[in-house]
């Protein structure tokens, strides 16, 4: 009988072009390597200036998210980039993929959209595949039992003219997930809650396999939103290994195999599994049914607190930074706080699902009129599908803004940001200083928590805002 | 003082300088460069903008509260950081920023992953030590610290020294000057036989399936 092996172990072998060695780390075969505008100008010319040419520009998709305007183009037809620099960005990845043969989703393409958002939506996403991008949040990929992680610039290069990297074996860690999440408690919380008791730096080293009834029961977007935060953990790869609800999903996507070459690929994905028996470096043991919507107090990921608790005393100058960063004081309530902006949207919760959430509590409600709410599609796709169900329709009526796919205000490098000592509720996943904007607070939430503080105008929690108030009696 | 950095041809040795201290845990890639200004398509001069929410007060003006700021640790090569320096994203715009600020190695109890990487390929040395030793470190601003990238240990003025880990091949390539795309191209037969292997795989399943 072999050795049981993990979904990392199998994922790893299957991509080893030459094994690590003390001397030497291991090399490893790359699938699919996306691109965006950010990461990739100074990898290009690397490339340029050493006379290299891209590998496998077959392998290689580009799309443009980061330093989009999330506005449409004006009058004049051009689009309103924030600043010259940043639509230089943008051309320099149109000239490099058009150089190079590369695809690029453009503002052309029916599928432009977040780099996490459109490789799973269009199927190039697959179980079993290496996936790399020079983006952390490459994670998420994860979901469906591919190997995913972010890079630098210097490896964007290294990918694109070798289509490897250098690497050594990570440890693996499996967070096993039990219980049934509670009525109005989704993905994202259960998430920060994972990273709330592994700590920010908890994952650093490992890769996470999410494992257990919870995370079986957790649709793709859902799973989506849980891995695309490992790294928040400081893991940089969350696995989930792939089942009927990942084929059901990728058969509806455009670039999945077809006929027998899918009967072929669901065989060869139905072996990324864990081994009954195999072991991991560690394992971390989560009980799901007893989370409650969860929002992140500081000003990192690992700092959050059920909506219904007390901030907590500063514990030591880090936590006492964080607290006055925020403009709150230990022991006060987090329910209750002022807040100024609204922003559902990122590569964590720009999915259809969270739209429809957000506009669950949007129905028939308005934005509360202190609030700056904006809703932004992950993709072509989403804004399509969500716009033929009338979600545009609700979000517009709250009051709320309906914008063009992009990062948008997670990343405020595009013209979306918060202002100085504003407080955010955002669905997206870093709550550092300065994320959204200079002086900028963040609260990290759910679609469901963000869109019922919008209309509350203040922290509050959403099972009060759901069709059927699901809070317990206290 | 300014830093004295020894080097094999244009590889990195040694580092003596004195250790400029921030004191902070977790200081994610956001504080080391924010986002704002990675519309840049260039790696050089970056360093205007390293730590820009810290190191300018609102008006513009230089925060002379900040460490980096202060005349003492000017030249200073070595950044002693608490736990956890680099989380967060994946910029390589972090290390471009604090080399082209002068640093040369960043010392912590534990460094985040990509960024540790990321390092190793600009000549920014990641040097990770016990939590114990780094307290006492972030309690000393200004000592004078010898790293020595050969025996992969960190000298103390008086006389200590630790060893850090530091894999061999990135070891190699910063003594060496060696860079890791120079030896990837290097393993191109290797390359083309695992394509060669996957391609002929895919084709028997393919056969095997269609006589079933």
């Amino acid at each position: 009988m072999t050795t049981p092996t993990t979904l990392f172990d199998k994922l790893w072998d299957a991509h080893l072009v030459a094994p690590e060695s003390e001397a030497a780390p291991a090399v490893l075969y790359i699938d699919l390597h996306l691109i965006h505008e950010v990461t990739s100008p100074q990898a290009f010319a690397e490339l340029e200036a050493r006379g290299l040419k891209p590998r496998r520009a077959d392998l290689t998709k580009g799309t443009l998210d980061h330093s989009t305007p999330t506005l449409p183009a004006g009058a004049d037809g051009r689009l309103p980039y924030y600043t010259a620099e940043a639509e230089h960005q943008v051309d320099t990845l149109r000239r490099n993929c058009a150089r190079h043969g590369i695809e690029l989703f453009d503002f052309d393409s029916a599928h432009r959209g977040i780099v996490h958002v459109i490789g799973p939506e269009l199927g190039l996403t697959q179980p079993g595949q290496t996936i790399v991008c020079g983006d952390s949040h490459t994670a998420t990929h994860g979901a469906f039992g591919a190997l995913a992680f972010g890079i630098g610039t210097s490896e964007v290069g290294h990918v694109l003219a070798t289509q490897c990297l250098l690497q050594r074996k990570p440890k693996t860690l499996a967070i096993e997930i039990e219980g049934e999440l509670a009525p109005g408690v989704g993905a994202k919380d259960l998430i920060l809650h994972v990273i709330g008791e592994i700590g920010v730096n908890g994952g650093t080293g490992h890769v996470i396999e999410y494992r257990g009834s919870t995370v079986r029961a957790l649709s793709m977007d859902e799973r989506m939103t849980v891995c695309n935060m490992s790294i928040e953990a400081g893991a940089r790869a969350g696995l989930i290994a792939p089942d009927q609800t990942t084929f059901d999903y990728l058969a509806k996507t455009p670039r999945a195999p077809r006929g027998a070459d899918w009967d072929r690929a669901v065989a060869r994905w139905s072996e990324f599994k864990t081994d009954h028996g195999a072991r991991f470096d560690r394992v971390v043991r989560i009980d799901a049914s007893a989370i409650k919507p969860t929002l992140t107090w500081g000003t990192h990921p690992g700092q959050v607190a059920a909506v219904d608790a007390v901030l907590p005393q500063a514990g030591d100058a880090d936590e006492a930074k964080a607290l006055a960063y925020m403009g709150f004081e230990g022991g006060a309530a987090l329910a209750g706080r002022p807040v100024d902006v609204v922003f559902v949207g990122s590569c964590t919760n720009s999915r259809l699902s969270d739209l429809r959430q957000a506009a669950e509590v949007l129905r028939g409600r308005h934005v509360h009129p202190r609030v700056r709410m904006l809703v932004v599609p992950g993709s072509e796709q989403v804004k399509r599908d969500a716009e033929a169900e009338g979600l545009d329709a609700v979000i517009r009526a709250a009051g709320a803004e309906w914008r063009e796919p992009g990062c948008s205000m997670c990343i405020a490098m595009n013209g979306d940001l918060v202002g100085a000592g504003q407080l955010a509720v955002s669905t997206s996943n870093r709550n550092f200083e300065g994320r959204q904007g200079k002086g900028a607070r963040t609260l990290l939430a759910s679609p469901l928590t963000a869109a019922a503080c919008a209309v509350a105008g203040q922290v509050v929690d959403p099972r009060d805002y759901l069709a059927h108030a699901v809070k317990e009696v206290a | 003082m300014s830093a004295s950095i020894a080097s094999a041809d244009a590889g990195f040795v040694e580092l003596v300088s004195r250790s400029v201290v921030l004191r902070e845990r977790n200081i994610d890639t956001d504080q080391i460069i924010p986002a704002r200004f990675l519309t840049t398509t260039e790696r050089k001069g970056l360093g205007k903008f390293a730590f820009n929410d810290w190191r300018y007060l609102a008006d513009g003006a230089p925060n002379p509260a900040f460490e980096l700021n202060k005349p003492e640790n000017a030249g200073a090569a070595i950044l002693v950081a608490g736990r956890n320096f680099g989380c967060g994203s994946s910029r390589e715009h972090a290390p471009w920023a604090l080399t082209d600020l002068g640093l040369r190695a960043v010392i912590s109890s534990e460094i985040a992953d990509i960024f540790r990487s990321n390092s190793l390929k600009n000549g920014l040395l990641p040097v990770v030590i016990g939590q114990e030793l780094l307290d006492e470190l972030l309690a000393r601003p200004g000592i004078e610290l010898r790293i020595d990238v050969r025996e992969r240990r960190l000298h103390l003025p008086d006389g200590r020294s630790a060893e850090f880990p530091l894999d061999a091949f990135a070891q190699t390539c910063l003594i060496e000057g060696v860079d890791q795309l120079g030896y990837l191209l290097r393993q191109q037969e290797a390359i083309n036989q695992y394509e060669q292997r996957r391609a002929t795989a895919q084709s028997q399943t393919q056969e095997s399936s269609h006589a079933r």
